[in-house]
């Protein structure tokens, strides 16, 4: 049992400090649960990091999968709750901030402020990505591409897109 | 290509989770490129503008920017419901498959083989955000000085690895004096 408050603990700190998301987290992830808590070693825990990439979803599910190598249903069930709930309470207050101060006149100017660095770390995200599969050399990048362009000038369902790198990637990769 | 934007929709409860449901469901890679395409293309439920706003709060504040954004737009629609209902549209589905993962990787011992069809899957993943990047940047028509700190936030987060709280901590300040100056709130000397 205290193991499971400890894992609920840890994560609710993490949550706290994830500001820019799980890539961002995921160093002191690391020091956290490799180095401190000892509960993984250095393989598991990139393992796990690959686990988590296979499944669709928000990237800060990682954590869950850390929760359950840690301490199964009960170590799984800890890391998401500690992991999601102390940010989304964070934004449940400032969502009711914003709300309150929606007739500031300097309210959306500030918040247009977050906009192009919001887009710029979703590009930087992009980019990361990209850099990543061309380690499995050119035929990743074309999809990169097409995928871009695909999604940018046109309104066609992004489905196909990961459908077909999926195919190319079965046929061109393995 | 100028366009008429389309009338805002506003979402019943069961909109609101089964709209999550498929961002969490088809985001491979991260939901980013995802939500911006069920709430703002298909659903029209926040305009590109309104949808940037809460998703720049969701970057700076911590935890995940579209898991911030999920809190946020569901209480303005429904209130404690609507967010419980976004937050868990958008990571039931993930849990789910996760789970299955996880049962398989204890049994076996190593993550199931499908390594080349998920990196194929995940150069889609990568031009699908970023191709969302470009196209919200287009559709809002941003202002030079406003590319120049995008471009910036991209060079240190893609290129130089700076860490991402020391990106949001610098460039947010810099970027939202900009813009209150934009708007004729302050004077030159505090925009730098």
């Amino acid at each position: 049992m205290t193991l499971i408050l400890q894992i609920l603990a840890t994560f609710s700190i993490l949550s706290l400090v994830a500001v820019g998301g799980a890539n961002a987290v995921l160093p002191e992830m690391h020091r956290q649960l490799v180095e401190l808590h000892g509960w993984l070693d250095d393989a598991t825990f990139s393992q796990l990091y690959a686990l988590a990439q296979a499944a669709p979803g928000p990237n800060i599910l990682v954590a869950s999968v850390m929760g359950w190598r840690i301490a199964g249903a009960g170590g799984m069930a800890a890391a998401t709750f500690g992991m999601l709930v102390p940010s989304a309470i964070l934004a449940w207050g400032v969502a009711g901030l914003t709300h309150r101060l929606r007739g500031a006149p300097w309210l959306k100017p500030a918040q247009g402020g977050l906009v192009p660095v919001a887009i710029g770390l979703i590009l930087a995200a992009g980019i990361t990505m990209a850099q990543a599969s061309h380690s499995h050399g050119v035929m990743p990048l074309v999809v990169v591409a097409a995928s871009t362009i695909m999604v940018w000038r046109t309104d066609y369902n992004p489905l196909w897109m990961l459908a077909g790198g999926g195919v190319l990637g079965a046929v061109f990769l393995s | 290509m100028p366009e008429a934007p389309p009338p805002i929709v506003i979402p019943t409860r069961a909109a609101l989770f089964t709209g999550y449901l498929k961002i969490g469901m088809f985001g491979f890679g991260g939901v980013a490129a995802w939500a911006r395409r069920v709430i703002v293309e298909e659903r029209h439920w926040l305009t590109e503008r309104e949808y940037a706003e809460i998703l720049g709060l969701g970057q700076i504040l911590p935890g995940p920017n579209v898991g911030n954004a999920a809190v946020m737009i569901g209480r303005r629609f429904h209130g404690l419901a609507g967010a419980l209902l976004a937050t868990g549209g958008l990571y039931c589905a993930p849990l789910i498959i996760l789970v299955g993962l996880c049962l398989f990787y204890d049994r076996y011992g190593q993550a199931p083989a499908v390594a080349p069809v998920m990196n194929g899957i995940a150069a889609g993943a990568a031009g699908m955000v970023i191709g969302t990047a470009f196209k919200m940047a287009g559709k809002l028509k941003l202002r030079w000085d406003a590319l120049a700190i995008l471009l910036l936030a991209t060079l240190a987060a893609a290129v130089l690895r700076v860490s991402l709280p020391l990106i949001v901590l610098v460039l947010a300040p810099v970027s939202i004096a900009l813009s209150l100056r934009r708007a004729g709130l302050i004077g030159g000397a505090a925009a730098r």
